[in-house]
This record gives structure tokens, C-alpha cells and sequence, in this order.
């Protein structure tokens, strides 16, 4: 386990913070001093994921390298809706690469650090999933390879959000994106080969691989501070539901999140030197359809006759990821 | 001037200069809600308050909050039927929260510290007297007390408790835990004056110039059902029998005793009978087990202790030594009707739990004051036909409890404050309360309902041992913190943290939080993801 759970009954160890636990029990969220990384004012649509999972892993980050903190950030909605000229929503010392180069940024930014001697100050790279998964990729596997000493991370919301909703390599089968509408026998974006960043990450066998959600503070909160712990490539992909391109309430950001974990449908998982070492076990098992049918992406698989075809396919992903990384406690598995 | 780098012509500004409130059509407001637990409180408890303290061990708060409006917690600990957890937003999560037994907790750690009600800090110089010592009297004496006011109260018995003493037996509350309790309202300057009845209501106020009376003589006489009986046969009501056993001479039940009536008070009877040494307890009840008046957990509790229950039944007929017993059925309006089939019971004496009537031979000749179907008739404000003389407890309309008494008392006493300030007391406005449907549930961790210890059944029978035991302080804490705070904020930190927009500020531990609403989009997250519903969005007015 990345963190030992604390019993308080009252709360359990779910809420960001509890007035019965001790400072050092705390989460960094629930801190009247967090960094505020990414402070008010950003131009994020209501209820965004990302300006949320931003926030969280780079306090986070700040306080595990006792602020000691350079960022580089992809072009995306992070960069456009923090940094419109000659505004910041950062309170990090922060710079906006290109759209595909972060990872390579971040790898100069480290290196130069390591001349100057600096060991303490960390460096992290950070960027959407179309940054990351598609245009970003190459430099990202280029640093992965090399083993870098960079942090990157993935705020994965499924698609180019900022532009108009048009679809990436990490756009879930079946949803609806603006380049993949569900017209005449199309159902949304198709059942391809998919693009498993984490996994694709773990096959480099880097030291530390993590995949996290907005719903869990403290989980998102333990694999930051975890990955400082070593040097060298790391990559941590974190699901942040978006309002905007799902389709669902501003309201609903982190229920969709808490959802698209507790149906097997995203992974949540830690890997060290490519091999898995801990995976967050599903609380109560839900149907995809839970999931689905708040999102309007997936509005046209349960319109009229629907898809149930489609549906059956998503629940066989959730399955396979169940089984795969043995998501479900052996007792819950036989029942 | 200092030259800036090719192409900068401008600082960095900050994006708090950008005020996105402005895009806001809802906004989030926070809010105390009410929880079930003190919505259905008979005494008017705030016990997700009190429980709010106890989860952190802060118990003399959790008391003092809790002695607000009961002053008798290890009293209420251990005889109240807990209507609170019946009420538990929990019991639809898992198991309700142990409420009851945490009250104890807190009441038996007050007598254990010796810990005191302040006294109140100024003398109205107005006299009050209450009639009777029992639950509704000591606790209306309390509050008036604690108002201010001088409070005697006049007990026609030898001890002050009235049916806490008189009715409920020592195995469901130890003398020492009341009599301890009393006292403390006693230290408080209250004048208890026992073997003083008063015959009448009207003299007594005058001769002692009181400015107002709280009325509270309870119910104890007996009702009677016409049974045709043996001159040898033994007959006895059940108010007297427990009445007895408070006294020297125990009652002589003899070895088979037959008990009528489905009330708490006959299975009290019958519980009693078995510690006396009877080897047949029978209760002979008319209607069904669904039916019955007494509370499922006094059944529960005797059928463990070997009493025996005789369902759709009557007594036709009693004997020297046996009773003759009529077998009912339910007509379709749920009446039990004879059905003609008889059955002869072996019975040395049979004891009569039919209900009490009030005595109201204090109140001939009080103006305006209403009797209907043998209780007094008060207002919303407690307050009989006659102005200045109140009224509670089991002489007034409601369900005959302990707790139910309690509350009487507290809202005669506060309104009989009003009355001598010549002011109306008004109840404060109810929040909304906190149903189920507005927690997010999923942040509470599984956590199994705490149990009580049990006497052994074979002590239960020969013995007036208390049966059930007290929670220890790490279970009564475990148990407090499963409380659900449904309605109010526990600072959990969520909406400080769950705001993709920092527009929550957190104001410090005990402050709660703010929103700065010049930043709050209105999304609404903060809402759904509080755990315990005290949050809720209002339109803004655009």
C-alpha cells in the first residue's frame, strides 16, 4: 500500500482533512499554507478536473521538495486557461513549452540544474493527454529511455478540450467527440488498439509509474510524494473528468472520477522498475452503465434502442482491467 | 529604468486581478441542517452536538452541552427508548449509531468526576413551585432553576424520582445513578420537600406565594379490568407491585404469577416476578406481538430471561390457584374478539398492568381549568386553563416515557420563564432537516455497531443486577465516531479542498470556512462532495 489508512470512523481516511488526526496525517490540500500552486482567477471552465488534479499534484509536489520546484508545462487547457498574457494563475516558478516538447523541456531544465549543482530543486513536466499521448509522445519516450530525472505528469480528460472537444488517442471507445459524432453507423469514437500510456510507461521499466484520480486526494497525494522519493523518469497519469467534454454536471467532476475507478473502467495502480506493486482495489463494483449514462458523450449508446452492443464492449474493458490488475478483493471476485 | 529582455513589456501580473464570481449563477451557501436524531429527541437533545465533543474525548463539553436540555444523562442513558437511533441517517448505511448508550457514557463520567451545572448568574427574585419529583418535575425545577428562578418542588412520597423510582426496577437503573443525579439538581439551590402532598393546587400557591406552578403529579393509579374472581384469589396491580419493591416488605407473588397487559410496565412486572423466584413468569396479553405497547427491546430481553408470553389471550375468569384464560382473534379493524375457547392457566396470583389513570383530586375547584379523558388539557405553551399553573409529564396528553417527561418539563420551564417576564416564548425556527438523500456517504468507512455487555441470563433471573453494562471510553468514542454529523460541518476540509477554484477559505480550526465568491464559479462541487450535507446552492438574483 502507498499509504497506511487511518480509522476514523467518523470520516474514514476519505475526506481531504479531519479534525481528529494530527498535522502530520493531514493531507497537504487540507493545510491553511498549501502552496496554492495554481491560484484563483484561472480561466477553467465550472467544476474542471484538471484545474483541480493541477492543484493537488503540484502542492503536493511543492511539499515533498520542500518547495524546491520548476514546472514546464505543455500547451493545453493547463497552459491556455492559466496563462493568458500577461496573466498567472502560477505560484511556481513555471514555463509553457511548446505543444510537444515538455518532456524534453523539463529534461534541459533538469540538466542544467545538475551543472549548476543543484540537486535540491526537482523538476516536473506536465501536460494534457493530447500533449502527452499524441503530439508529446516521442519526446516523452525519448525521456523515459534516457531516465531523466523529471516527474512528468498526465492530466488525462480524454480529448482536446480547449479547441472544441476533438478526439486524442486517449478518447474512450464509444464517446462522442466533435471528430467523432455519432452519425449513420458510427457510435462515437471506435474500438481500436488503444494507447495505454501507463502501461507503455511501465515497458520502460523507469523507476516509478502511477495512475491517480481526482476522487482520491490522498492516493493522488501519496504517489506524488512517493515519486520524489527516487530519480531518474517518472510518470504519473491522473483522470480528470471535464465538464465541458463529457457531458456532465459541474458538480459531478469528481463523482465521474470516483466512478470511472469503482467500475474497472480506470485502473488505479503504482509500478516501480516495470513491475506493478500496488493497485487500489474497487470499494463497491458498479456497471459501466453507472458511469455512461451521466455523460453526454455517451448520451447517443443509451438513446432510443441504444447501443447495448457498444455497452457490452465497455464492460468487457472494465472486466479485463479488473482482471488484469486484480482490482476486486478474492472475496468480492467469488461472490 | 530597469531594460527588460527583448520582446517582455510587461510583468507577470497575477490572475486574481480576473474576478470569475462574475460567472456564477448559483452560489453555494453553507448551512446547519438537521439531523433525524435531534428532530425526534422527546427532551429536545442536540445530540449531534454533544457527539461532535465526545469524538474527541472533550466528554465534560459533550456533557455540558448534552445537560442543556436533560439534566438526567445516566438516568436517559439507561431507560430511554431511544427514538434517536430509530431516527439514525445511519441505520440506512449500516447500523444505526449507539446513541444511547454513549448518553450513559457521559452521564456515568459526570457522577464518576462529580461534575456540577453552573449556577445561574442572576436571581429573578420569582418563585416557582412544582408539584411532583418526577422526571417532568425535577426537570422543569432544573431549567427554571438555571433561569434564575426559586424552585421548590413538593413530593408526596418519602424520595424524590416518581416512576423512575416507583416504576422502573433497579435492574434497568441502579438507585445509586438516580439518586446521584437528583442531588445534583438539589445542589443547584433547589428545595425538594418530601412526604408534602398537595391537596390542593390553589392554597398551596397562595400560602406560599408562588408567582406560578408546573403541575407534573404523574399517573399512578391503576386501572382496573372487571375479572371475576375467587375470594381466595390473589390480585394485585402492578403499579404497587413495583411500587413494593422499593421498599422493605418485597411483594409475595408466589411461585407461578400470570401477568396482564402488554405494556413496558407489565414486562417490568414480569422481570421482577422471575428475580423474586417465581418459576413461571406468563404474561397473558389480548392482542398480538405486533400489536403490544411495550418496547421490542424489554420483550426481546424478558423472553431471554425465561418469561413466557400467552398472545390472543384473555383472563375469563381467576381462582385460588389457576386462572381461566379466553382465546382471541383479530377482526379485520385489528380489535381482538372472543372466540369462546378456553384454557385453564396455573396461577398463584395475577398481577394487573392495564394502564394508570392520573390522580386529580389536587385540582377540584382550579377556574378554567380542563380535564378531558382523565389528563389536563395545556396549551402549546404547557400552560393549563389556568394562568400561571402548568403542566406536564404523565398528566398531560402523550406517550407516558421518561424522555417524553424530560422535554415536558424543559418547554414548561421555558415558557413558565417567559410567563413571569411577561414575554412569549417562541421555538427558534427549524433548519431543514438533514435527510439521508443530502449526505455523500461515500466518505464514511465501514465501521460495525459497538454492543453492550449483557449480565448472564442465570444472574438475570435470581439477581436485581443491572443487566445491561457500560460502554468502555474507547468504545464509547469508537461509537461517537460513527456519528454522520448529518447537517453540520465537522470540518473535514472537503470544500477547502475539492474547490478547483481556491474559493473556499479555510478560517482555522473551529472557525469553519468561508467562500470568497469573488473567485466561486458556482460549480457546485463543494456541495456535492460535503459529506454531511452542510452545504447547498441558492440562484443568484441576476
Amino acid at each position: 500500500m502507498s499509504y497506511q489508512p487511518i480509522r476514523f470512523y467518523q470520516t474514514g481516511t476519505f475526506t481531504v482533512g479531519n479534525r481528529l488526526l494530527t498535522d502530520e496525517q493531514r493531507s497537504v490540500q487540507a493545510n491553511m499554507r498549501r502552496t496554492n500552486s495554481l491560484n484563483s482567477g484561472h480561466r477553467a471552465c465550472q467544476g474542471c478536473g484538471e484545474a483541480l488534479g493541477a492543484r493537488y499534484a503540484i502542492d503536493a509536489a511543492m511539499e515533498a521538495t520542500n518547495r524546491q520546484l520548476v514546472a514546464a508545462n505543455a500547451t493545453g487547457c493547463l497552459e491556455v486557461f492559466s496563462t493568458p498574457y500577461p496573466e498567472t494563475s502560477w505560484q511556481i516558478p513555471w514555463i509553457h513549452s511548446l505543444f510537444g516538447n515538455a518532456a524534453a523541456v523539463a529534461t534541459g531544465i533538469s540538466a542544467a540544474m545538475r551543472v549548476k549543482g543543484r540537486h535540491d530543486v526537482r523538476v516536473v513536466a506536465q501536460g494534457g493527454d493530447g500533449g502527452t499521448t499524441d503530439i508529446g509522445f516521442g519526446c516523452l519516450s525519448g525521456m523515459f529511455e534516457r531516465n531523466d530525472d523529471v516527474l512528468y505528469i498526465c492530466y488525462d480528460n480524454g480529448g482536446y478540450m480547449n479547441t472544441g472537444v476533438q478526439r486524442s488517442s486517449a478518447t474512450p471507445p464509444g464517446a462522442r467527440t466533435n471528430t467523432t459524432m455519432p452519425v449513420g453507423d458510427s457510435t462515437g469514437e471506435r474500438f481500436g488498439q488503444g494507447k495505454n500510456v501507463p502501461a507503455i510507461a511501465i515497458a520502460h521499466e523507469i523507476p516509478y509509474v502511477a495512475t491517480a484520480t481526482v476522487a482520491e486526494l490522498r492516493d493522488l497525494e501519496a504517489k506524488v510524494r512517493r515519486s520524489m522519493e527516487f530519480r531518474g523518469a517518472r510518470y504519473i497519469h491522473i483522470l480528470v473528468p471535464c465538464p465541458l467534454g463529457w457531458g456532465h454536471a459541474s458538480s459531478d467532476t469528481i463523482r465521474m472520477a470516483r466512478l470511472a475507478k469503482e467500475t474497472g473502467l480506470f485502473p488505479v495502480f503504482e509500478a516501480e522498475h516495470g513491475s506493478v506493486t500496488q493497485v487500489s482495489k474497487i470499494k463497491h463494483k458498479l456497471p459501466v452503465e453507472d458511469y455512461l449514462k451521466p455523460q453526454q458523450r455517451f448520451a447517443h449508446l443509451f438513446k432510443d434502442a441504444g447501443h447495448p452492443d457498444i455497452v457490452e464492449r465497455i464492460q468487457k474493458l472494465a472486466d479485463r482491467n479488473i482482471r488484469r490488475y486484480r482490482l476486486l478483493d478474492d472475496v468480492e471476485r467469488r461472490a | 529604468m530597469k531594460t527588460k529582455p527583448f520582446a517582455i513589456t510587461l510583468d507577470p501580473g497575477s490572475s486574481l486581478a480576473n474576478h470569475t464570481g462574475s460567472w456564477r449563477t448559483v452560489r453555494p451557501v453553507y448551512v446547519d441542517r438537521l439531523p433525524p436524531c435531534n428532530h425526534v429527541c422527546p427532551a429536545g437533545e442536540n445530540i449531534q452536538g454533544w457527539l461532535f465533543h465526545a469524538e474527541s474525548g472533550r466528554y465534560e463539553e459533550a456533557w455540558r452541552l448534552l445537560t442543556e436540555d436533560n439534566p438526567l444523562p445516566a438516568v436517559m442513558g439507561r431507560v430511554c427508548y431511544h427514538p434517536c437511533e430509530t431516527a439514525c441517517n445511519r441505520g440506512q448505511l449500516d447500523e444505526s449509531v449507539g446513541i444511547n448508550p454513549i448518553e450513559r457514557f457521559l452521564g456515568d463520567e459526570a457522577l464518576r468526576h462529580g461534575w456540577k451545572f453552573a449556577a445561574p448568574r442572576e436571581k429573578s427574585g420569582k418563585r416557582v413551585l412544582v408539584v411532583g419529583a418526577g422526571p417532568s418535575g425535577l426537570s422543569a425545577a432544573y431549567h427554571l432553576a438555571r433561569f434564575g428562578h426559586s424552585v421548590t418542588i413538593r413530593e408526596a412520597g418519602p424520595v424524590a424520582g416518581g416512576m423512575m423510582r416507583f416504576g422502573i426496577p433497579k435492574y434497568r437503573l441502579p438507585r445509586e445513578v438516580l439518586e446521584a443525579e437528583i442531588q445534583r439538581i438539589v445542589d443547584l439551590g433547589v428545595v425538594l420537600e418530601l412526604n408534602a402532598k398537595v391537596t390542593n393546587v390553589l392554597e398551596a400557591k397562595a400560602a406560599g406565594r408562588f408567582d406560578a406552578l408546573f403541575l407534573a403529579v404523574g399517573a399512578h393509579i391503576a386501572k382496573r379490568a372487571y375479572i371475576p374472581a375467587g375470594s381466595a384469589a390473589k390480585m394485585l396491580d402492578a403499579v404497587a407491585v413495583l411500587r413494593s419493591m422499593d421498599g422493605e416488605e418485597k411483594p409475595l407473588l408466589g411461585r407461578r404469577v400470570v401477568v396482564y397487559g402488554g405494556g413496558n410496565t407489565a414486562f417490568d412486572v414480569a422481570r421482577t416476578a422471575k428475580r423474586l423466584g417465581a418459576t413461571e413468569s406468563i404474561i397473558v396479553y389480548r392482542r398480538t406481538r405486533e400489536k403490544m405497547p411495550a418496547h421490542e427491546s424489554e420483550l426481546e430481553e424478558a423472553l431471554q430471561e425465561g418469561v413466557l408470553v400467552k398472545w390472543l389471550s384473555t383472563i375469563k375468569q381467576a381462582g385460588e390457584t389457576s386462572i381461566t384464560v379466553e382465546k382471541m382473534t383479530l377482526d379485520e379493524k385489528g380489535n381482538a374478539q372472543p372466540t369462546g375457547e378456553l384454557e385453564t392457566l396455573e396461577a398463584d396470583s395475577v398481577v394487573l398492568a392495564l394502564g394508570q389513570d392520573v390522580d386529580l383530586s389536587l385540582l377540584d375547584g382550579v377556574p378554567g381549568l380542563e380535564i378531558d379523558d382523565g389528563v389536563v388539557t395545556v396549551d402549546a405553551a404547557m400552560m393549563t386553563g389556568h394562568a400561571g399553573v402548568f403542566a406536564g409529564g404523565d398528566m398531560v396528553p402523550g406517550e407516558r416515557t421518561v424522555t417524553v417527561g424530560v422535554g415536558h418539563g424543559k418547554l414548561a420551564a421555558r415558557n413558565i420563564d417567559a410567563w413571569l417576564r411577561s414575554l412569549t416564548w417562541v421555538h427558534a425556527e427549524s433548519h431543514e432537516l438533514a435527510s439521508f438523500d443530502k449526505l455523500n456517504t461515500w466518505y464514511y468507512s465501514d465501521a460495525p455497531k459497538s454492543t453492550q455487555p449483557v449480565l448472564d441470563t442465570i444472574r438475570r433471573q435470581s439477581t436485581f443486577e443491572e443487566v445491561v453494562g457500560s460502554f468502555d471510553e474507547t468504545t464509547a468514542q469508537f461509537e461517537a465516531r460513527r456519528c454522520l454529523s448529518c447537517g453540520n460541518c465537522f470540518e473535514c476540509d472537503n470544500c477547502y479542498g475539492v474547490c478547483p477554484d481556491n474559493a473556499v477559505i479555510k478560517l482555522g480550526p473551529g472557525q469553519r470556512y468561508a467562500f470568497n465568491y469573488d473567485y466561486c464559479k458556482g460549480c457546485g462541487l463543494c456541495v456535492t462532495e460535503c459529506p454531511c450535507g452542510a452545504i447547498r446552492t441558492v440562484a443568484e438574483e441576476i
